[in-house]
């Protein structure tokens, strides 16, 4: 009975935790998947981590590049960077960082189970010149390098190596992977506890190079992490003083929660929002025209395009968090083209083009959407099934759960489908290869052009580009690229989506257009 | 007899491989889980290297062959989400909700049967019809809606009760208490109360009108006539024998709760089996969906091999019946 009693006072003190230190909880509507940095490429996961890992070179508040666990770096010729590192760094663990760890991370992020591998394709090799010079040697001059490496973050050699994590985990082989639960870095907080789904602790590291380098500003001690994935509880949550910051606020809370005294955040995040139809296949799959595929000739597409009023969608299903896209890319993405307009919103231009096209009727056609993948998609999708049918084109909408809708969407067997893309290099040319480029399965361009649109003058600048090392140049021939793809209606630009975060009155946060949460502007007053 | 239960055990198994294998053929229709298990830069040979890891594009007798041979040793997979055993998991969430199970049923017993007695002692006063309408309410109103209503007013409006999760749990080795801290208390009280309303209101219909059936019978009125008190009547005699089927009744609910506290779980952000179930859905975690859908066929078919059991043990003229056939 009296070890009992001890137990519950010890409990109830546990419970009231310590005074003094400031702690920041958070929720977010999902959990990073894993602890292990090659795990899984996503931008909450990726963001999560950035925390507690760190990447040779550091995106700042506005996504500029900037020095991380290197300090400095230059081209000794366009295929060999030279990275001169940070010294006195330690890992969480205590042990030293030096360019082994570079090299050990380059290894690991290039073997066939991680999920970064792709921004690796350009790297020939990595080497450790000395303990605090790395080199990397790429295939071809590669302009955005340090972009492609700027999520890249450096694991411990010695610390995989005693715990069995030198391989990213693959689920095949049965066996939880160490990393996958556990972390050690050299970012600004450290790991205490992780139960995935349910709740993770950190604490601030207090010998990060980072506060005296007054690259992070933060003043909170404790990090209290808990994923709620139902909006109503999240908000609830934050109304009751329960949490101190909910990361995706619904949009139609937004009123609400601006009214009771909270902080509303809503910058445009990386992604664009965009219709795309099938152009490839000689008859749609889903279509009552038989022996042609109307989204073969460009005055149908400019139907499409031009009977959506992109302003009212904005205003009424987003809510004002959105901007009607120019082009397939927002502003602070390499490519953006300040002088490139959409095209008006006229349903009788649309419908004189359709007529022309030899559809005076219109036509009826299927339309695939995600209903639980970008903000208020099906409602997007709902909004543009009622003004298409108002030029006689009857769309066929299957809005449906984001595992089936990419199954289907991704096999290509659709004939128009919503999509939204943030090029995580914050370049155009990610958008160019993935979207845009003629879809070839041996390289891989054009993954995810699931419309097939093709057209060769644009493959040919994107090529171009790719190997252009001058940035100005570089600049010019990705916008004239992207430019070219939406005048040529490849696919529907709708908007760049916002993404909503809230906190108590009393905290100061950026919140930075990828996504990315980085704990170390947090101030809690 | 014991070619009886040998019977009935073999049915009993028979029944899990048949919810295994509709589990199994069911949850390939909820998309394809490799596509959320890769950023969307990866390329096509990756997806497929991993598809061809999970051994996903096999046909699917061999993938079930090669499942329940695995789970018959135990082995329920890796999850696809958290990349960890899934029995590990379960282990982890279970104690969760099985507190919250707990804590709702005695609630709902110790809301239910004195309100159940006094309605039936009582059927026309006012109290009783308020009573009784307040449940119907309770009934009829969907959990999740309770849910968010009792939130939004205890922990929103008032801001008494926390408003999500299971606060401050104790380690205890293998399990994980939240019943030994006033934080943990605090987080129970919501919850409990939306799971077990509906239950409430079974058990409070039951001993209200077991309640009726009983004070009509000749024994209470024999108990009156010998003078006893008014309440060595209503409790001593007539509430004990109304509680034979509210003890049945509540040991069967008791398997429900535990199965499908799924909403309540998911609204109020329980770290408890029911809202792994539901996030392993929205992620087509495979490993997660069929391990639970089996635990949760055990837990039922134990449930109800117990009561079989019982029932024989209890009364005579099954037993006979059962020799004599076979």
């Amino acid at each position: 009975m009296k070890r009992l009693f001890i137990l519950l006072a010890a409990a109830m003190w546990i419970g009231a935790g310590s005074a003094g230190a400031v702690t920041f909880k958070w929720a977010a509507d999902g959990d990073a998947v894993s602890m292990d940095p090659y795990y899984f490429n996503e931008s909450f996961t990726t963001g999560f981590l950035a925390n507690v890992y760190e990447g040779l070179v550091m995106r700042g508040k506005d996504l500029s590049i900037g020095p991380g666990l290197a300090e400095s770096w230059r081209n000794l010729d366009p295929n060999t960077w030279e990275f001169k590192l940070r010294r006195g760094v330690k890992f969480h663990d205590g042990s030293d960082f030096t360019a082994e760890d570079v090299v050990f991370s380059w290894h690991r992020v290039t073997s066939p189970d991680s999920n970064f591998r792709v921004y690796f394709l350009s790297v020939d090799k990595v080497e450790a010149k000395d303990a605090h010079t790395v080199i990397i040697h790429t295939k071809s001059p590669n302009p955005i390098l340090l972009s492609d490496i700027s999520y890249w973050w450096i694991l411990n050699k010695a610390w995989c190596e005693k715990n069995k994590a030198v391989e990213v985990a693959n689920i095949s082989k049965g066996q939880e992977n160490y990393a996958t639960r556990n972390a050690n870095g050299t970012g600004a907080f450290i790991l205490t506890s992780r139960q995935a789904a349910v709740k993770t602790t950190l604490k601030r590291n207090p010998d990060w190079w980072g506060w005296k380098a007054k690259v992070g500003d933060s003043n909170i001690d404790d990090v209290v992490f808990t994923p709620i994935t139902q909006d109503a509880t999240r908000v609830a949550a934050l109304l009751s003083g329960d949490i101190d910051m909910v990361y995706t606020l619904p949009v139609q809370d937004l009123d609400r929660v601006k009214q009771a005294g909270f902080k509303v955040y809503q910058e445009a995040e990386l992604r664009t929002i965009f219709l795309g139809m099938d152009q490839a296949r000689p008859e749609l799959l889903e279509s009552n025209i038989k022996g042609k595929n109307p989204f073969k000739d460009i005055r149908v597409r400019k139907a499409l395009y031009q009977a959506i009023d992109e302003n009212a969608i904005v205003s009424r299903v987003m809510r004002g968090a959105a901007t009607p896209a120019r082009g397939m890319v927002v502003d602070f993405v390499n490519g953006y083209d300040s002088n490139f307009q959409r095209y008006p919103y006229d349903p009788d231009a649309a419908k004189k083009l359709l007529a022309e096209a030899g559809y005076p009727d219109g036509f009826t056609v299927g339309f695939d959407c995600p209903n639980d993948r970008y903000v208020n998609d099906a409602q997007v999708c709902q909004a543009v099934t009622a003004m298409w049918a108002r030029i006689g084109i009857t769309a066929k909408l299957n809005a449906q759960t984001k595992s089936l809708y990419f199954t289907k969407a991704l096999k290509r067997d659709t004939s128009i489908f919503l999509l939204g893309w943030s090029p995580a290099t914050v370049d155009g040319l990610n958008v160019l290869d993935n979207l845009i480029y003629t879809p070839d399965e041996k390289s891989g361009k054009g993954q995810f052009n699931l419309g097939a649109y093709s057209n060769h003058k644009i493959d040919a600048l994107t090529e171009q580009a790719r190997n252009e090392f001058d940035p100005k140049k570089r600049t010019k021939l990705l916008q004239e690229a992207l430019d070219m793809s939406v005048a040529d209606v490849g696919h529907i630009p709708l908007h760049y989506q916002q993404v909503l975060w809230a906190s108590k009155a009393g905290i100061n946060l950026v919140q930075r257009a990828d996504n990315n949460f980085g704990w170390i502007w947090v101030t809690v007053k | 007899m014991t070619s009886y239960i040998f019977e009935r055990v073999l049915q009993s198994l028979l029944v899990l491989v048949v919810i295994t294998l509709v589990g199994f053929v069911l949850f390939r229709f909820v998309g394809d889980p490799v596509l959320n298990m890769v950023g969307q830069d990866t390329k096509v040979e990756d997806i497929d290297k991993l598809r061809e890891d999970l051994g996903l594009n096999r046909p699917v007798v061999v993938q079930f062959a090669d499942y329940l041979g695995r789970v018959l040793q135990g082995q329920f997979g890796l999850s696809y989400r958290h990349g960890r055993p899934v029995q590990d998991l379960f282990i982890e969430r279970f104690p969760a909700t099985l507190e919250l199970a707990l804590m709702s049923t005695l609630f709902s017993l110790a809301v239910a049967i004195p309100c159940g007695v006094f309605t039936g002692i009582f059927p026309n006063h006012w109290v009783s019809q308020f009573i009784l309408g307040v449940s119907l309410a309770g009934v009829s109103l969907p959990t999740f809606l309770i849910g968010i209503l009792l939130i939004l007013v205890f922990s929103v409006y008032l801001p008494w009760l926390p408003s999500f999760g299971r606060g401050a749990v104790v380690n205890l080795g293998l399990w994980t208490t939240g019943l030994m801290t006033v934080d943990g208390w605090k987080h129970i009280i919501l919850p409990s109360i939306t799971l077990g309303l509906f239950q409430l209101t079974l058990i409070l219909r039951l001993v209200r009108s077991e309640m009726l059936e009983v004070l009509r019978t000749d024994y209470i009125k024999f108990a009156r006539a010998r003078g006893l008190r008014q309440t060595a009547v209503y409790f001593g005699h007539a509430l004990r024998n109304t509680l034979i089927p509210v003890v049945t009744i509540t040991g069967l609910q008791l398997g429900s709760i535990l199965a499908f506290a799924i909403i309540t779980e998911t609204v109020f952000q329980w770290p408890g089996m029911g809202l792994l179930f539901l996030q392993a859905i929205n992620f087509a975690d495979l490993p997660i969906m069929s391990g639970y859908l089996i635990v949760v066929g055990v837990i039922f078919v134990a449930i109800n091999l117990t009561v079989d059991l019982l029932y024989l043990a209890i009364d005579p003229r099954l037993r006979e019946t059962a020799a004599r056939i076979h």
